[in-house]
């Protein structure tokens, strides 16, 4: 693959700020007083050994944890403001449009592709369907609605190239299609910001250089900004705009992946003194090169 | 009994292994046994004695170990083991058929109540196997169960109108053989069915395993009991009442259980359905107390009563049509009722099933996080699946009202739910079509036989141990996509 265009520039306003964030589950601190910024239209990484707490900013963005002390902020280019860390889990979906995808696959695997994807789109339909009357005797508005949602995955499904299969069920796809249709269900939600834990894990090189491909679109044509947590070098180095790197629950770097690429600090966190092994490859191919080794 | 269900889960493969689950299952079920079956009270005069039975006991435990070890061995990928297994359940048929005929007289309660504990457990079980994805062994039985499914769903468009029409000549065939059991049969089947699909909102579509159904079924019941005899008022005015009345019961049920899954949802609401029953049989300024409510009256066509003397100023049903009194006519106008009644569950919750909130109550048995992820209201979705299916639990029960013209506490059991559930978990939960074929078999099936007395209990507990061990998904296991994108023509 071609190096990606770079993305709109330093000048695309911040989508996503987080102040202080501090997670402790009882004696544990998982954060530790992180702050970053996301900006629209750009793809920020948040990279980090095991167990850094990378998971745990994305369940505290999406409301599935309370956190214990920190302010999380969206503002979405339109204007407006959502404070994350105060709304209610799902409220989050609904009204801020923060989307996420889960590191370890969470589809409804007994419903069909196109149903998944019809269920994203849950609140609007509720609204088209006069939240169940008028769908009930079958009103015209609601069957509108629904075509329009149709239209919208099969947009999705044609971009990833599984609209033969919409109408298998999605646990029958292949591991690869699952996580792309993960992504794409998220999309149909019509996010503001897409928040993907480790969506390139698992997937060959092939499949891969397609996801790549999949989130510059994202990027570059939906206008919105991608959050990224990924182990995948290859990944993280091609498309990221801007990388965050957490270690043992406090960010130690942040910058542009050339950068943190370079950062001792970096370095040292996924060298150690005795955890060599934990190198992502890619990283050590490109430190062998700079002569560091 | 949960718990025992919990553990032969995980399916071992060693002899010991799986002796030692048959042990522990036959343990629980002696622990069960003993209060249940081990003990019984008569009541002579003042003096309430104690006896024990504790013979028919250790038969039906050793039942059920046998049992209980036939089918681990069933689960065994090895054709000996399979072998083994045919013989164990042989052996345990017969040693309770020698519990049945020869040790154990007149004792057809107790088997009875085994055979209940072995209709719950496999319930629970066929539950909870079914919510488990992955293993090999099961993968065969469903790509079978949905290869079933799919041929019945594909024949589901004449299928439907085959057995609607069925049921609207069924009466008439009845009345022409002047055989009152058979319409009392199908209008208990329909009563089930109805029962079921309402059920199957909450089991088989949201995923909300709900042991204490029954209580909505009463609700439904003692609101038309009191609406008729306290105010006077007739089954259509109240029917709206009841339903809307057993509708919030069920959100009073949801809004404690909503952060409860799978067995401990399970338990909440059983205990749900006691509590229901137990306030019914202590309420004796409205519910009578354990007497119940009677006098509650009868359903009128029209304001036209079904009685051979009709009261003053009104016309009964075989005067103004001029025709001779039968009590047929009675038993047939419930029927069509209850016909009616189901045939709105279930164009309702086929209807519903495409809409956004369908689809969400599926979603969210699916997967309730991912729903989170996506702004679905769990609260909000899993309150709807309790309302609806309990409304249509209050139908039932004001129907149940209305046809007795008696009811009390004893009326809604366990059992009742138990019963209700199994047909859901038997038909396939999610199978509208199911839940009759399920019906037709568990409802219709003990009732049909009849004549054998004590043996009806012991077949139909191992129809449905037969079935779970063959269809641990179901008998129709099949889901039809509720929109699809393209047209079937590659299923053709």
């Amino acid at each position: 693959m071609a190096d990606p265009p770079p993305a709109a520039g330093a000048s695309s306003p911040t989508l996503l700020t987080v102040e202080h964030l501090t997670m402790r589950f009882g004696g544990l601190v998982a954060i530790d007083d992180v702050s970053f910024e996301a900006r629209n239209q750009h793809i920020t990484a948040i990279i980090g050994p095991n167990g850094a707490g990378k998971t745990t900013v994305f369940n505290c963005l999406t409301g599935f944890y309370k956190p214990t002390v920190g302010r999380l902020t969206l503002r979405p280019p339109a204007g407006g403001e959502f404070l994350l860390e105060q709304m209610e889990g799902f409220r989050i979906g609904q009204h801020a449009r923060v989307a996420r995808t889960f590191q370890n696959i969470r589809l409804f695997p007994k419903m069909s592709v196109l149903e998944n994807l019809v269920v994203a789109q849950h609140n609007k339909l509720m609204r088209a369907s006069g939240f169940t009357v008028t769908g009930l005797v079958g009103a015209r508005g609601y069957r509108d609605a629904e075509r329009r949602a149709v239209e919208l995955a099969r947009y999705w499904l044609d971009r990833i190239g599984l609209t033969d299969r919409a109408d298998d069920n999605a646990g029958n796809l292949p591991y690869g299609a699952q996580r792309r249709l993960e992504i794409i269900r998220a999309m149909c939600t019509e996010p503001r910001l897409l928040c993907l834990d480790e969506p390139a894990a698992g997937l060959n090189p092939r499949e891969s250089a397609e996801l790549n491909e999949l989130l510059l679109f994202i990027r570059d044509e939906q206008k919105i900004g991608v959050l990224l947590i990924e182990h995948d070098m290859s990944v993280v180095m091609k498309i990221s705009d801007h990388v965050v790197v957490l270690d043992y629950g406090r960010k130690i770097s942040d910058g542009t992946p050339a950068e943190v690429r370079n950062d001792p600090a970096v370095i040292r966190a996924y060298l150690g003194e005795a955890e060599t092994d934990e190198l992502p490859p890619e990283v050590a191919a490109d430190l062998a090169e700079e002569g560091r080794i | 009994m949960v718990a025992a269900v919990e553990g032969a889960r995980k399916a071992t493969r060693t002899v010991p292994a799986m002796a030692k689950d048959a042990v522990i299952f036959a343990a629980v079920s002696l622990a069960l046994a003993i209060p249940l079956v081990g003990f019984y009270i008569t009541d002579q005069g003042s003096t309430n004695t104690l006896h024990t039975r504790f013979g028919p006991m250790f038969y039906g435990v050793g039942v059920l170990f046998l049992g209980k070890l036939a089918l681990s061995f069933a689960e065994s990928s090895e054709a000996i083991a399979r072998r083994i297994a045919l013989i164990g359940s042989a052996l345990a048929v017969l040693w309770f058929v020698i519990a049945v005929t020869g040790v154990v007289q007149d004792d057809n309660q107790v088997l009875g109540w085994f055979t209940w504990i072995v209709v719950v457990a496999v319930a629970v079980r066929g539950w909870v196997e079914s919510r488990r994805s992955g293993a090999a062994a099961r993968a065969i039985a469903t790509a079978e169960g949905t290869s079933l499914g799919a041929a019945v769903a594909r024949l589901g468009r004449f299928l439907g109108p085959l057995f609607i029409g069925i049921a609207l000549v069924a009466p008439f065939y009845a009345a022409a053989i002047d055989d009152k059991r058979l319409v009392d049969l199908g209008v208990l089947i329909f009563t089930y069915i109805m029962l079921g699909w309402g059920l199957n909102v909450v089991v088989g579509l949201a995923g909300l395993l709900d042991l204490g159904y029954v209580a909505f079924y009463a609700v439904g019941a003692y609101t038309y009991a009191v609406f008729s005899v306290k105010l006077g008022l007739n089954f259509w005015e109240t029917l709206p009442v009841a339903g809307a009345l057993a509708a919030s019961f069920g959100i009073l049920l949801g809004f404690p259980v909503l952060r409860l899954r799978g067995d401990y949802l399970a338990i909440v609401t059983l205990g749900f359905g006691e509590i229901i029953r137990i306030i019914l049989l202590n309420w004796a300024e409205l519910a009578g107390g354990a007497q119940g409510i009677g006098g509650i009256e009868r359903p009128s066509f029209f304001g036209m009563p079904f009685t051979a003397s009709p009261p003053e100023g009104t016309t009964s049903f075989n005067e103004f049509f001029n025709i001779e009194f039968s009590p047929m006519h009675r038993q047939i106008y419930l029927y069509y009722i209850i016909l009616l009644l189901a045939l709105l569950t279930n164009w309702f919750t086929l209807r519903i099933r495409k809409l956004p909130i369908g689809r969400a109550w599926e979603a969210l048995r699916e997967d309730e996080i991912a729903c989170r992820a996506l702004g679905i209201n769990p609260t909000n979705t899993k309150l709807t699946a309790f309302a609806i299916g309990a409304m249509f639990g209050g139908f039932a029960g004001s129907f149940f009202a209305t046809r007795q013209g008696f009811i009390s506490p004893e009326s809604f059991n366990f059992l009742e739910s138990a019963i209700i559930l199994a047909i859901v978990v038997l038909g396939g939960m999610g199978s509208q079509i199911g839940v009759v074929i399920a019906t037709i078999v568990l409802i219709g099936g003990p009732e049909w036989f009849r004549d054998l007395a004590a043996y009806r209990m012991l077949a139909f507990g191992g129809l449905m141990v037969l079935i779970m061990i063959w269809r641990p998904e179901g008998l129709l296991a099949h889901r039809e996509p509720t929109i699809r994108m393209h047209s079937q023509k590659r299923s053709a």
